[in-house]
């Protein structure tokens, strides 16, 4: 076979493939509770399995506006994620990962606006500004804060390309694939910050090498991987059916 | 059939393209295709796509395969492009690595796209990298190949882009395509970075991208601001955090087919 070379993952990105793994399994369980179960206070997707403090459940809507407001939730996510990067920026941050942080932290609070603004009123009003913890994260910590970036846009990244076949409406597909390449850029720079002159930013764990394909994941997967960093709970239950 | 219909359309936006083909052996062109074996391993996922979907390929819409052998003509240009440059040693050594996996990754995509469309698929056509005398050093200046790659990258995400509402009806090759997509927006990322410029496009000229105005047109359009009806540079403009140059960074624009044949067109031989 061709002689790929791909840096291994770092320890703590390990650790959340494996976290991912967890949560994803507990969304497979949920997500045949959720089939069996009708009452919509109990059909909430909860990953961690435990229970959460009281909060607001939010309840994505159905059809191309679930999806939306789907990508809403993800938006907001990583734009939080990125004020609290320059909120309290890491000793001795550089003017090179300020200008990146700060291109960053713009494109996902236009990205988030967009969203707010003008997909559509059903969309604001069923997911509201979201409250975030990002208490994992050690925002001291150059080497975390990109790794956790670059989970992010992953996660963006794969979600984005795997809902697009969900979208019905040909304009909203197109804003979609507008963002997602966005997205994906994001990445890439995020994993040549990571393992520079290698081919990390498309290597195998990224980009399939038989296929050349770039990642996908199903919202079914995406949204315990958001759900650890939100406080509300996201009830994804009628998109996820109106889905299927 | 669909080559005659692809270059049909080259011709509309480029008069000398038959000229320029008479060059070509009308069988070489034509027919090199049925004599060779078709890369025997179908990649399982498109396969089992097809299956559920169509059950083969001759049972595509012809609109699908029309969008499949428009991108089969871009990969065949990317993947010609980075096999000539292959282990050139005007290829620095730090960038070699990112080289031959965007090689790689242009390879397996004509083959994942030619195994979709099975006899649909056009043939391999032949290639000018002058861009008909416009590049003198493309591949003896690493100046001149890693800008024409970065146009080559920047040029084929919008042109998928511009494609995923044509391919709604075949939900799981959409979602190929999309994940195809993704794959060139990492390579270009990656090629303006080792360049310095930003990952992310800026603005509608090619000067904006550390490139000559003779690529113009793959970027024009890219100084939109106004997504979904909204003008959000105006509508974040009170946002101290946020400048017009982010807002066209944000988002990639589309470009239709006969845009980027176009602009692709001085590349076929």
């Amino acid at each position: 076979m061709e002689n790929i070379t791909n840096r291994p993952e770092t320890p703590s990105s390990a650790a959340s493939r494996r976290s991912f793994l967890r949560v994803a399994g507990a969304a497979a369980v949920t997500g045949g509770l959720l089939t069996a179960c009708s009452k919509g206070d109990e059909a909430f997707v909860n990953p961690t399995g435990s229970a959460r403090a009281a909060g607001t459940t939010v309840a994505l809507p159905t059809g191309d506006a679930g999806v939306l407001a789907f990508a809403y939730v993800l938006e907001q996510l990583e734009a939080a994620f990125y004020e609290m990067v320059l909120a309290k920026p890491y000793p001795n941050m550089s003017s090179a990962d300020m200008a990146l942080w700060t291109d960053i932290r713009g494109h996902e609070i236009i990205h988030r606006a967009l969203f707010k603004a003008a997909v559509g009123a059903g969309t604001a009003a069923n997911v509201p500004d979201l409250t975030f913890n990002f208490s994992s994260i050690d925002f001291n910590n150059r080497a975390d804060v990109i790794a956790n970036a670059e989970a992010f846009e992953k996660t963006g990244v794969g979600a984005y390309n795997g809902a697009g076949k969900y979208i019905k409406d040909a304009g909203y597909l197109t804003l979609a694939g507008k963002i997602v390449s966005v997205e994906t850029r994001h990445h890439s720079i995020l994993r040549e910050l990571q393992y520079p002159y290698s081919d990390a930013f498309a290597g195998p764990t990224i980009v399939t090498s038989d296929t050349g394909l770039h990642l996908a994941y199903e919202p079914t997967f995406v949204l315990p991987i958001a759900q650890k960093y939100i406080l509300e709970t996201l009830d994804a239950s009628a998109l996820v059916k109106s889905l299927a | 059939m669909n080559l005659q219909n692809l270059f049909s359309e080259i011709e509309k936006v480029d008069g000398e393209i038959f000229d320029r083909l008479a060059h070509v052996s009308r069988r070489g062109l034509f027919s090199s295709l049925t004599k060779k074996t078709i890369a025997a391993a179908a990649p399982a996922i498109m396969a089992s796509a097809l299956t559920k979907s169509y059950g083969q390929s001759s049972s595509l819409p012809q609109g699908v395969k029309d969008v499949l052998n428009f991108a089969l003509a871009l990969e065949y240009l990317e993947f010609n492009f980075y096999n000539y440059g292959r282990n050139l040693s005007m290829i620095p050594v730090n960038y070699r690595p990112a080289f031959e996996l965007i090689r790689q990754h242009e390879e397996v995509h004509v083959r994942l796209l030619k195994t979709v469309l099975g006899a649909d698929a056009i043939p391999m056509p032949k290639f000018d990298f002058s861009a008909k005398g416009t590049f003198t050093d493309t591949f003896t200046n690493f100046a001149t190949f890693s800008a024409i790659a970065q146009t080559f990258e920047d040029t084929g995400v919008r042109a998928y882009k511009g494609q995923a509402g044509n391919l709604q009806a075949a939900p799981a090759i959409l979602q190929v395509a999309l994940q195809i997509h993704a794959t060139e927006a990492a390579h270009a990322a990656n090629v303006r970075y080792m360049r310095g410029q930003k990952g992310w496009i800026t603005g509608g000229t090619a000067a904006l991208q550390g490139l000559p105005s003779v690529v113009d047109a793959s970027y024009k359009g890219e100084e939109n601001t106004v997504q979904a009806g909204v003008d959000l540079a105006a509508a974040l403009a009170g946002d101290s955090r946020i400048t017009p140059a982010m807002v066209m960074q944000a988002f990639d624009e589309p470009l239709d087919k006969p845009t980027i044949l176009g602009i692709v067109a001085p590349f076929f031989a």
